[in-house]
């Protein structure tokens, strides 16, 4: 076990390596140096002066170099003013030792945002925290529905009860984030008024009921219906197996069999599937944040990309690269821990 | 100036009447499927389910309305009338120049022929592009699943790579105008003229698995039988170059088959992002198929291991990819709602329904109609494909 661990958490470190490397290689290719550049200084800047900016911080350097210096494993080098032996800010909000040193990921240095002006670690942590009160009420809401109907439905394959609920999951899964968001604002918020349309009070105000819940029904939704299918599936291979109609041939209650017997067994696969939803939930987050206005990780992810913020969008792809590749190795060791007849080898 | 209004059945009635193209075909195709659904096989069992009714009624209820669009629409999709602006459904345009069925949006364009065409770019991007990544997947797919060994860890580290990209990132890298005008000067631009960028580059390597996967269908199966297979070959090649050269380079020589640089970023976005989901269920497909009988009859023979692949496992492995092809058209579709909601991509004034839910949701507060044609629409098209989808599931699973 230990050893299988080990050797995923190798295969980890290496895809996300390769996948910073794509994603340096993305970022700043010509034309979104330029686009950084003029949004730095100025819409009217000659050729020459995007050039000279972009030589005096650095983005002329050897790929590798400035790859390896944002992993930490090259010194980056402070540009000195020769006038006063100071070192100059490349950005003014981060400050920069006069000597070179080494400041990477490796040190927990992700580089300066040069769209809000602050470091990126200063930006990244609070904004994971908003995501993560987000994600928190949205697993609170959406589990137990979804295990719920899943195991309502399974319980009576064929039943009407199974056919009305997994039409009604079908249709939740047609149902993303974009098209649900707008039906729910438009019922809660502008018909009904029960609601706030917007979440960007909860980040100032904390989180309430007038404005949360709007994102994390949303969010919620779409997933719900997944995770109930797969849960119903699976409910319904277990009622088929042998140890259930031994079960109820002893003369147990058909509700003691369901709750005892087949329940355990039937949450296994579930676990997996919630533990995959992470990656999906991703994206769901970053619509949602959007729509609602919540600053998350999701909206700083849009801003980032949308102003070619280079070392925000990195910590931000290091983020949920990490995210999903941690989730799948704990639905694994899960899946394991839960499943005594898979032995991983 | 004073609008008039319809009543609510009066816009009703006008939409029910507007689309009659699509209720004659519906009409038509439904029943010459129920007259003759015995000999339908698979798509005939459809037939005898009501979620199975629902799912193909629903999928060819947008395909016909895609086909028939510029009969259905009223109005362009761009054409603005500036008095109807933010219109409320039903309201008449001076002049006797029509109705807007479902009102108008901010910039006084008609909703309901947005709707209407906007299913024209669904119906072109989403299933062609899920047909490309099918092709894609099951020809890295095959291989893996059947070999094992070095070439299964490599690929398999591939589209564990590509997966373990958040989607939303992968698209906000891939689909930028900066990307799309980035151009390699390299020794082929500057032979033939044409810009080399990241998206034809993907499109070029993509592209050209449909042509490989069918060349070695027909090599394997009719290689001594010369007779069929000097008629397939060319056919293949010649018909395969043409949609390349299109597609790719868009130096079709007939000018039918061209795609705007916009569509071709999105498509391969697309196709890259979907092909490592199609590869993973081939991959595991094949591993259980290559355990039956007839593949090692097969091994026996001494027949090739593509002639086993393609004529023996993947026949056999239709079912699940049949089902998997139907949610993925569906999960396509969401993902270009997704790409026209963050305004990737598409032209911004693009009538298709992640743009114009977009726009429509900035503007919630005062008005909701824009809003919810499009909504509905794509929530009712990905709704269909999943019905069909779950209905194929259940008569794949009788047999």
């Amino acid at each position: 076990m230990l050893a299988f661990i080990l050797r995923r958490l190798g295969t980890m470190v290496l895809t996300m390596l390769c996948l910073t490397i794509v994603v340096f290689y993305m970022v700043n290719l010509e034309p979104n140096l330029r686009k950084l550049s003029i949004s730095q200084l100025d819409m009217r800047s000659s050729d020459e002066h995007i050039e000279q900016w972009l030589v005096k911080n650095g983005f002329r350097e050897n790929f590798f170099v400035r790859y390896g210096q944002w992993l930490g494993v090259v010194k980056r080098v402070p540009n000195i003013n020769p006038e006063t032996g100071e070192a100059e800010m490349r950005f003014k909000a981060c400050p920069q030792p006069n000597e070179p040193y080494f400041g990477g990921v490796l040190q927990g240095q992700f580089g300066c945002s040069t769209k809000f002006k602050v470091p990126v670690e200063e930006k990244l942590w609070p904004a994971l925290g908003a995501t993560g009160i987000l994600m928190f009420w949205v697993m609170v809401t959406m589990v137990p529905i979804a295990l719920l109907i899943g195991i309502l439905a399974g319980m009576r394959e064929g039943s009407r009860t199974d056919r009305t609920l997994s039409v009604a999951s079908i249709t939740t899964t047609a149902t993303p984030e974009y098209v649900s968001g707008v039906i729910f604002t438009v019922v809660f918020a502008s018909w009904l008024g029960w609601l706030n349309g917007s979440a960007a009070s909860a980040t100032s105000q904390g989180v309430n009921f007038y404005n949360f819940t709007l994102p994390v029904m949303t969010m919620a939704i779409y997933a719900t219906g997944y995770i109930a299918r797969m849960t119903r599936a699976s409910m319904v291979e277990v009622m088929t197996q042998q140890y259930i109609r031994t079960a109820r041939l002893k003369g147990l209650s058909f509700s003691s069999v369901v709750v005892k017997h087949a329940l355990r067994n039937a949450l296994i696969a579930p676990f997996t599937v919630i533990m995959l939803q992470f990656p999906w939930l991703l994206t769901g987050v970053v619509i949602v944040e959007t729509m609602f206005r919540y600053q998350g990780f999701g909206f700083t992810l849009v801003e980032a990309a949308g102003n070619n913020d280079i070392d925000l969008l990195l910590g931000c792809s290091l983020v949920s690269v990490f995210v999903v590749l941690f989730t799948q190795l704990i639905s694994d060791i899960g899946y394991a821990y839960l499943n005594p007849r898979i032995r991983v080898q | 100036m004073q609008l008039e209004f319809i009543s609510g059945f009066q816009i009703l009635l006008h939409v029910v009447a507007r689309f009659w193209p699509v209720w004659l075909g519906l009409i038509i195709v439904v029943g010459l499927s129920l007259r003759y659904r015995k000999r339908l096989g698979l798509y005939g069992d459809l037939f005898s389910s009501g979620v199975g009714i629902a799912g193909v009624v629903i999928c060819l209820f947008w395909l016909f309305t895609a086909i028939f669009s510029s009969i259905i629409a009223p109005f362009d999709p761009l054409a603005q009338v500036a008095v109807m602006k933010d219109a409320l459904p039903g309201a008449v345009v001076p002049d006797d120049a029509g109705i807007y069925l479902f009102g108008g949006d901010k910039l006084a364009r008609d909703v309901f022929s947005r709707m209407v065409y906007g299913s024209r770019i669904v119906m072109i991007i989403a299933p062609f592009a899920t047909l490309f990544a099918l092709m894609v997947g099951i020809t890295l797919g095959l291989p893996a699943g059947y070999y094992g060994g070095r070439i299964d860890s490599f690929l398999s580290f591939l589209a564990n790579l590509v997966l373990a990209f958040p989607v939303i990132l992968l698209f906000y890298l891939l689909v930028t105008p900066e990307i799309r005008e980035l151009s390699f000067d390299s020794w082929f631009s500057r032979l033939t003229g044409i810009g080399v960028s990241i998206p034809r580059s993907l499109a070029a390597v993509f592209f050209i698995f449909p042509v490989v996967f069918f060349v070695t269908l027909f090599y394997t199966r009719f290689k001594n039988r010369p007779e069929r297979l000097y008629v397939l070959l060319p056919i293949t090649l010649l018909l395969g170059g043409w949609v390349y050269l299109g597609l790719v380079f868009n130096a079709d020589p007939f000018g039918v088959i061209r795609i705007d640089p916009n569509e071709l970023n999105i498509f391969v976005a697309v196709v890259f992002a979907s092909s490592p989901g199609v590869f993973r269920i081939v991959r595991g497909l094949v591993m259980d198929i290559k355990t039956r009988d007839y593949v090692a009859a097969a091994q026996t023979r001494g027949e090739s291991p593509w002639y086993i692949m393609l004529w023996e496992v993947l026949p056999n492995a239709r079912g699940p990819l049949i089902v998997d092809a139907c949610l993925r058209i569906g999960y396509t579709t969401i993902l270009l709602g997704t790409l026209g909601y963050f305004g990737l991509g598409l032209a911004p004034e693009s009538p298709d329904w992640g743009t114009a839910i977009k726009d429509s949701s900035r503007l919630l507060r005062s008005f909701i109609h824009p809003a919810l044609p499009p909504v509905v629409a794509l929530m009712s098209f990905v709704l269909g494909l999943n019905l069909l989808a779950d209905a194929l599931r259940e008569q794949s699973l009788k047999d």
